[in-house]
């Protein structure tokens, strides 16, 4: 039988999409991959598998998992950001500071973060400039800001930041709760609201939502605002654990950002993005490079390898699928 | 819009230039409520521009545009869509990423609410269920994972569909194209029956029995003109082509004794699709033109790239002794380079003879592209401007040229007549019987009866096998039809 007439086959209506056993398996690559990296731990250190050492390996992944999902908003309208990482360490930055001391100065400044986001959005689509060009030169320029407003290590996180950042959540570890979160709004959002098909649309077929009488342009504003917006989540995230700013601090993200995308079932273009892939792709990645690297008594250094390697061995089982998926 | 008016649509003077191309010259169209518009002519003849207009998306650049009685100064497919114009264009406008529930969102902004994607699901699922009765699509279907006919069911049924805004008029660029004969007849009868109800359509076909029988009204376009407009009885087959300017049908059929004796020449082709039970072989000798019929999606298409395949490399089943280019179907995705220019579209296949050291030779890439510009007659001025400045017959002649032109010794053809018009369609014919007499084998899948007859030999395929072996002598439509049918699972 072809694919085809199995479709032909199929009952008219299944509420869950497809059940042909690649494209199931595809769906579950990712999550399939972080059992896999779980039970690597667990195999290594079994007191690992625990509230307290959940809390602790995974505490880093929140801030990856939030610029994963920022990125993946991006990646949604067929664009990439180079900046995230940067960004994230200015608002790291922003935090730190103003925000401890001058509180409304702090928010107006992350507020207008995510103006500036939105405006790139509109930049890029009014010119139709290449996201990626843009986004380079914005992390320079959120890297040069973030020297300027801290031009060594230091500082201090507000203290509700500090305080919600190490919450001890009864039965579940805080990270997997606030992962979950994260997960369950985006997913909302994107997959299961009516004008989050369009913002996935415009990634699709742009043409087809313009002619379909949406503004293409309000698109591009609302997803690189999103971004924007789990940009700064990220950053106040990220300064809530580590406690003192850096401006360097988000340097590695914009590479993890977008390997977690991917991991997590993602394509580069045609609005093909899973925000529960994303997180899960986000926890994978945090969890292989340190955690596991560290039972398996292996230096630090080796961290992006492991991350790289992971990516590879990842994307080649989902290239493997996608063949059968086609031959079958 | 008063209630006594009865005029949709009133075009008067339009002009559209692209560049130094003129694709409206001027033109003058009515379209009256409750009426089919038959819209014929070549190719190029700006067919699909004007529909452009009508739709928005396209804005002119001189002219009146009336709709609905009121002039529309500034025009946008938002308006367009206010004022109840939907349109299927020739090539698909739904997002592949999105289910088809979501697709139907798309087009439909009062699809709102927390039940919107049951809504959406319900509002899609009825109206296919009502043009295409057991159409096999499921609401939560992505789309890219549908074949090119049911993608095209999902967006004729969509066009149809409606929520806070009327549907008036509905314009069908090349509806019937990729869909089978079965499905295409479905939404035949259905756009009898939405002009009955009183909406209006414009359809626009290649396929003239399609158009003769099923509109009120054929208006003739030719170089961004309308040059006649008429009742359908006034016109019958031979008008309408000589009208279009196109060659006057010729008896087609070559003579017998013009064809070689089957399986008189050398082996090219052994192939057995992988669902074949019995023992029945695809076999194509040199300089035979085989045939692959059926209902569009039931395997043809498969065949024709396992053999693609078996050229380079073992495949279980399948022999292939000679060398292989394919002419794609789906032109849009597999067939074109949209960056190149139509010289470099032409000479990919060919690269190895257009090599001079390590470099492509610049001289010979024209020459093989001016070559076949004037055998196969590409309407461009200059062959280096970009292929998408070439209408959708000259970009499928570019790729004829692209196969014929390479040294492959087989050419496979995947439905590559599609939305092709009338005189296109007659040039390739004649080469493709020169390039045979030459000694080239073409293996060709096609939708269209009239092709078939064109072939040496026929092999029609039901649910990715072979059902049936037809000489060219044996082949009559109703052989074809019974084959693709009979104990066919009920589609």
């Amino acid at each position: 039988m072809t694919a085809k007439s199995i479709v032909a086959a199929r009952p008219a209506f299944m509420p869950f999409g497809k059940t042909d056993s690649p494209r199931l398996l595809r769906a579950l690559l990712p999550a399939l991959s972080l059992v896999l990296v779980l039970l690597a731990i667990a195999w290594l250190n079994q007191r690992a598998i625990s509230y307290f050492g959940f809390t602790l390996m995974l505490n880093l992944a929140i801030p990856i998992a939030l610029a994963t999902v920022a990125q993946m908003f991006i990646i949604t309208g067929n664009d990439l950001d180079l900046s995230i990482g940067a960004f994230v360490g200015f608002v790291g930055c922003v935090t730190a500071t103003w925000l401890r001391d001058t509180p409304i100065l702090g928010t107006l400044t992350l507020l207008g973060c995510v103006g500036v986001y939105a405006a790139l959005g509109a930049l890029i689509y009014w010119r139709n400039l290449p996201s990626i060009v843009v986004t380079l030169g914005m992390n320079f320029v959120w890297q040069g800001l973030a020297v300027l407003l801290l031009p060594k290590p230091g500082g201090r996180a507000p203290d509700w930041l500090l305080a919600s950042m190490s919450a001890k959540p009864p039965l579940v570890p805080f990270p997997v709760l606030a992962a979950l979160i994260i997960a369950a709004v985006t997913y909302f959002g994107l997959m299961r609201t009516s004008y989050g098909a369009i913002l996935r649309g415009s990634g699709g077929n742009a043409a087809a939502i313009g002619r379909a009488g949406w503004s293409l342009l309000k698109a591009k504003i609302v997803l690189y605002a999103c971004a924007g917006l789990f940009g700064v989540l990220s950053g106040l995230s990220l300064i809530g654990i580590t406690t003192s700013g850096d401006a360097n601090i988000g340097n590695g993200y914009t590479l993890l950002s977008i390997a977690g995308v991917i991991l997590g079932g993602g394509e580069f273009v045609g609005g093909r993005v899973s925000p529960i892939g994303a997180v899960i792709g986000a926890l994978t990645l945090a969890l292989a490079a340190s955690p596991l690297l560290t039972f398996m008594h292996l230096p630090p250094d080796w961290q992006v390898a492991a991350n790289g390697a992971i990516l590879i061995v990842v994307l080649a089982a989902r290239a493997l699928i996608s063949r059968r998926e086609v031959e079958q | 819009m008063t209630l006594e008016e009865s005029d949709i649509v009133r075009l008067g003077g339009v002009e559209k230039h692209f560049g130094a191309v003129r694709a409206l010259d001027g033109v003058d169209l009515t379209v009256r409520s409750g009426e089919c518009l038959s819209l014929v002519g070549h190719n190029g003849a700006g067919k699909s521009t004007l529909m452009h207009i009508l739709a928005g998306t396209v804005a002119a650049d001189r002219g009146r545009v009336v709709i609905g009685g009121d002039e529309q100064s500034v025009y946008s497919p938002a308006r367009a869509k206010q004022l109840g114009i939907r349109c299927v264009f020739q090539e698909l406008s739904l997002c592949p990423n999105l289910t088809v529930a979501e697709n139907a969102r798309v087009f439909h902004p009062a699809l709102t609410g927390l039940n919107w994607r049951r809504k959406a699901g319900a509002l899609i699922t009825s109206k296919l269920d009502e043009i295409f009765p057991g159409h096999g699509v499921g609401p939560s279907d992505l789309i890219q994972d549908l074949p090119i006919a049911r993608r095209q069911m999902v967006e004729v049924a969509r066009a149809f569909t409606a929520t806070d805004e009327p549907v008036r008029l509905v314009i069908l660029d090349e509806p019937t194209s990729s869909l089978d004969s079965h499905t295409a007849g479905q939404l035949l009868a259905f756009m009898r029956r939405a002009v009955a109800d009183g909406i209006s359509c414009i359809f626009i076909s290649h396929l003239l029995g399609e158009v003769l029988q099923n509109s009120d009204r054929i208006v003739v376009m030719r170089d961004g003109r309308t040059i006649a407009a008429d009742r359908a009885e006034a016109f019958d087959r031979n008008r309408l082509v000589a009208t279009m300017g196109g060659s006057e049908p010729r008896p087609t059929e070559a003579n017998a004794s013009d064809r070689l004796a089957r399986g008189k020449t050398r082996l090219h082709v052994r192939a057995r699709p992988r669902q074949q039970g019995g023992s029945t072989d695809l076999v194509a000798h040199e300089g035979e033109i085989i045939g692959l019929a059926g209902l569009a999606g039931h395997g043809q298409t498969e065949l024709l790239l396992t053999i693609f395949a078996a050229a380079t490399r073992q495949c279980p089943g399948v022999a292939v002794n000679a060398t292989v280019a394919l002419v794609a179907g789906d032109r849009q995705a597999d067939g074109i380079f949209p960056l190149w220019s139509i010289a470099e579209n032409i000479g990919i296949c060919s690269l190895r003879k257009l090599r001079q050291g390590a470099l492509i030779s610049r001289r010979l890439e024209d020459k093989l592209a001016n070559f076949w510009r004037d055998r196969i007659k590409i309407r461009t001025p200059d062959i280096h401007n970009n292929i998408l400045s070439l209408s959708g017959g000259n970009q499928q002649k570019a790729l004829f040229a692209r196969a014929l032109g390479s040294e492959a010794r087989i050419v496979l053809m995947d439905d590559p007549m599609r939305g092709v018009d009338i005189g296109t369609k007659l040039e390739v014919y004649d080469l493709i019987r020169e390039e045979a007499r030459g000694g080239r084998t073409f293996i060709w899948y096609t939708t269209e009866t009239d092709e078939l007859k064109k072939c040496d030999h026929v092999y029609v395929f039901r649910n990715g096998a072979i059902v049936a072996d037809l000489a060219r002598d044996e082949l009559t439509e109703e052989k074809v039809i019974q084959s693709s049918f009979v104990g066919a699972d009920p589609r």
